[in-house]
């Protein structure tokens, strides 16, 4: 290699610029395609929705009628069901992932630690569609003849927990947001988990040696530390449940009203996107579901930076803020 | 259990040591080591160590790295608990008791007898919560306040912080970071403080405050320092021990106690070779 | 060891509160594990679900023959077109977002100035946080509204999600590849591209395979992009990516939702294979990062 270049500077040398440039080319076509990418489908996904956007504005977003046969879109429903199921999903899987991340990190001896965090992770990779057939026939039957009579007879006397249980064979908000619950977890979980074994061991000797127990030491120094972080990984979780079309569509029933309880069925932003797929009547109610896409654009967009955003200033906080 | 022992490591040195020992008033045993072994899985970390430390003085464990002194430290408060492989063999009396009896609860312990480790490590919290956390989390809300300024006067450290007790405790310097993590030990009250090479981290000026800090907090407590430095234990400690590798039969490394006495005579007059050649320089 | 020290009584201290603080403690303790054994619970659940209530159908027939269906509305035959339409998805998919994750991941980690490093990675991290539906309808708007539906529209929606996948894990493994690497290369004289392609490339190539399984194990049961790029196909076997295709996720979604019971069946029966396919490339990405890792770090 040594005697080469004195051999033929001229012709290596420019083989090794044309190699560098085609590198350079190359990578940076990949790199910035997908910046392009991600504009095109704002752009596209925008652009299909114009002609709803034109016809409704932003009165579209409050309006609740979705009307194919008289041409009368709006997605206050489906924004309504996308918040409650993804609030429920969340308010299940946030506790349940950092039970679990904890337990992991603190908590479970060596083998089983390994053993529990792989399930966790093929949790994760259990295909949505598969959850939703599960959905549709085993967690729902259950919830029909089963969980819903026993929350209604125990709780009944809360409006949420007043509906009737028998009307859709089990789909409806609840079921949906237990199968988000599902999803949730394992993301939210490993997120926790890799936040929690990054606290020092340090801190946590500093607490016990002080007397604390092992939860104290938990809540002051473990979770005390993650807090940004944590709120992030639930933020990704939300991100996910909010997104979520097939399993969603499956369980919760297609129906476009506000419910009056969770055992009623509703819908999602993304779910009804999804039921329409085989067909549409008119322009504008495809351009609607592009409308209905675009809302959900926005949310994961306004997700995704939420999450970033909070991350930063949990670094910036940690090197030196003060 | 009296203290006419200090030293029981090897039949020969007791008679010898026993006739170098000062003469001081009578001691009041707080620990009674009793023939420990420490092992992580069956990797042998400490062995057979016995000796008794002293109320009201301050007691260094010195020897070369990998000896096993930060390993015996910590079976004085159980830290080593959470270590799954750790196996503790012999007995650690504390007032008579047994540390390691089942019925002893270890978060006791912990509270009874402080740590202050080699890094310092405050909490990410304000300087304030820092030392209140302990008081909050062991119920000792009374006061909070008052106990919080006598910790932080204790270790000499209200001068520096009293108008920023609401800041961070990550923006002070790793001396007073180090004098946080004390005030934050002594809050909660224990009898005895234990330091893992606490100024190895620290520049010499703020050694030596921790140092000075160490004279004046032995009249209210029973301190246990381990050090790599032999000139600090030379400084501070009234009693030394000295603590060396061994190589069993089998080829594992493990340490033991080779010497203990008064930090003078370990340092002028060892007893053993060991302990000369260590003191000395001629080893580690 | 009748009369204790008072000092060393406080060892074995209960009053009201250290005994309140050691319930809590236990209280918490047992919550975390009950998360852990739920989410345990909940995967076996699952998965002998999908077992159990397909294993009527999975048999040598399931797997050759496509389906037909009686006058009567019921199904008969196998998963065969599915089969190989999803093979043709992935198979593309992968084909379109390795090159382009891997170049992409060397861009950010190699050679981009930082802004525009962060401004590929902002880019990558959106695109993985999209709802797949979203990136199925722009490739609807995009390709299908022009062409129709096809296999390839399918595959390209399913690469788009694949990407960040790809590239994430080519990245972090390039964080991993020691400078020392990189300088010898130049050292020598070497041109960058030279240690880009003989250094770093082959170095890094356990934590792109890492991201490729990944990425193969989550398209392949993705079914949200598939509707509106390759949901209207024919019963028969295709294996022309023009023309769109069945696929597994597909087929248990519209086997679900019929009222017969048959159909119910072969949607788990699918729904089984599936799994394992995507259970087993899960592990095998598992163990390419262990592997990646270690050879690393070690």
């Amino acid at each position: 290699m040594s005697v080469v270049p004195t051999e033929f500077p001229a012709g290596r040398r420019f083989g090794d610029r044309i190699g560098d440039r085609v590198l350079y080319g190359l990578t940076a076509a990949a790199g910035l395609g997908a910046v392009a990418l991600i504009i095109g489908i704002a752009y596209k996904v925008f652009d299909g929705s114009s002609l709803a956007f034109s016809k409704f504005g932003f009165g579209f977003i409050v309006d609740e009628v979705w009307n194919p046969v008289k041409n009368q879109f709006g997605a206050l429903d489906l924004i309504w069901g996308t918040a409650v199921t993804s609030f429920i999903a969340i308010l299940f899987a946030a506790p349940l992932a950092i039970g679990i991340a904890l337990y992991l990190t603190e908590l479970a001896p060596r083998v089983l630690r390994d053993a529990i965090g792989a399930l966790v992770e093929m949790l994760a990779a259990i295909p949505s569609v598969i959850l939703g057939l599960w959905g549709i026939l085993v967690l729902g039957p259950f919830m029909q003849h089963d969980l819903e009579p026993f929350l209604k007879s125990f709780l009944g006397w809360l409006p949420i927990f007043s509906g009737d249980t028998n009307a859709n064979g089990g789909k409806g908000i609840l079921t949906a947001s237990i199968i988000l619950t599902i999803m949730a977890v394992p993301i939210i979980a490993s997120v926790a988990r890799e936040l929690f074994a990054s606290v020092p061991a340090d801190l946590k000797d500093g607490a016990r040696a002080l007397g604390a127990t092992r939860w104290e030491v938990v809540r002051g120094v473990v979770l005390h530390a993650t807090r940004p972080g944590l709120a992030a990984a639930v933020i990704l979780g939300l991100g996910r449940a909010l997104g979520e079309a097939i399993a969603v569509t499956q369980v919760i029933g297609s129906v476009t009203q506000i419910p009056n309880s969770l055992f009623g069925t509703g819908d999602t932003l993304a779910s009804r996107i999804a039921a329409q797929y085989q067909g549409y009547g008119s322009n504008l109610q495809a351009s609607s579901l592009f409308y209905l896409a675009a809302i959900l654009l926005v949310f994961s967009l306004v997700v995704n930076f939420g999450a970033q955003l909070i991350v930063r200033r949990f670094e910036f906080q940690n090197t030196g803020g003060s | 259990m009296s203290g006419d022992t200090i030293l029981n490591v090897a039949p020969i040195e007791i008679a010898q040591s026993r006739e170098r020992r000062p003469v001081t008033a009578a001691r009041e045993t707080v620990f009674d080591i009793r023939n420990l072994s420490v092992s992580y899985g069956k990797t042998p970390a400490v062995k057979d160590v016995s000796f008794e430390i002293y109320r009201n003085m301050v007691t260094a464990i010195i020897g070369p790295s990998g000896c096993g002194k930060s390993t015996f430290i910590r079976t004085l408060n159980r830290m080593n608990d959470l270590v799954p492989s750790a196996k503790v063999e012999g007995d650690v009396l504390y007032h008579g008791q047994d540390l390691y009896a089942s019925r002893v609860d270890p978060v006791q312990v912990r509270r009874k007898i402080g740590m202050v480790f080699q890094r310092p490590n405050p909490f990410p919290k304000s300087i304030f919560d820092n030392v209140a956390w302990g008081l909050r989390v062991l119920g000792m809300k009374d006061n909070l306040k008052d106990r919080v300024q006598h910790a932080l006067e204790q270790a000499a450290l209200w001068d520096d912080v009293r108008h920023r007790l609401k800041k961070s405790a990550l923006g002070l310097s790793g001396g007073q970071q180090q004098r946080l993590c004390i005030a934050r030990a002594l809050a909660v009250e224990p009898e005895v403080l234990l330091m893992d090479e606490p100024a190895s981290s620290l520049d010499p000026i703020a050694t030596s405050r921790i140092e000075d800090l160490m004279h004046t907090l032995k009249r209210d407590y029973t301190i246990v320092i381990v050090t790599h430095n032999m000139q600090q234990a030379a400084r501070v400690a009234d009693l030394t021990a000295f603590f060396s590798l061994d190589v069993l039969p089998d080829g594992a490394r493990t340490g033991l106690l080779v010497e203990y006495d008064a930090t003078e005579k370990i340092f002028t007059q060892p007893s053993d070779k060991r302990t000369e050649d260590y003191v000395t320089g001629r080893f580690g | 060891m009748t009369d204790v020290d008072p000092r060393a009584q406080q060892l074995f201290l209960t009053d009201g509160r250290v005994r309140r603080r050691r319930i809590v403690n236990r209280v918490m303790e047992g919550l975390a594990t009950v998360a852990s054994a739920t989410a345990v619970a909940v995967l076996v659940i699952v998965v002998v679900s999908v077992v159990r209530n397909g294993w009527p159908a999975l048999n040598a027939n399931f797997f050759t023959t496509s389906p037909s269906f009686s006058a009567f509305g019921e199904s008969q035959g196998g998963i065969l077109s599915s089969i190989v339409g999803s093979v043709i998805l992935v198979a593309f998919a992968t084909l379109f977002a390795v090159p382009v994750g891997v170049l992409g991941a060397i861009f950010v980690s190699e050679l981009a100035p930082r802004r525009l490093a962060n401004v590929v990675r902002l880019a990558l991290d959106v695109i993985n946080g999209l709802p797949t539906i979203v990136t199925g309808i722009f490739v609807f708007s995009a390709l299908v509204l022009a062409q129709g539906q096809s296999a390839l529209a399918g595959s390209l929606a399913l690469a788009i999600i694949a990407l960040p996948l790809i590239a994430r894990s080519t990245q972090e493994v390039l964080r991993l590849v020691p400078s020392s690497y990189r300088e010898a290369g130049l050292a020598l004289g070497a041109p960058r591209w030279r240690t880009v392609v003989g250094i770093i490339l082959p170095t890094s190539l356990g934590g792109i395979l890492t991201g490729t399984t990944l990425a193969v194990a989550r398209v392949a049961g993705e079914t949200a992009p598939l509707l509106f790029t390759t949901s209207l196909a024919a019963t028969t076997v295709t294996w022309d990516p023009t023309q769109p295709v069945q696929s597994m996720p597909l087929t248990i979604f519209q086997y679900a939702e019929q009222p017969d019971p048959s159909f119910h069946t072969k949607a788990w029966a699918t729904g089984a294979v599936l799994l394992f396919f995507v259970l087993l490339v899960s592990l095998a990405s598992k163990f390419f990062l262990a592997r990646a890792r270690r050879k690393l770090s070690g």
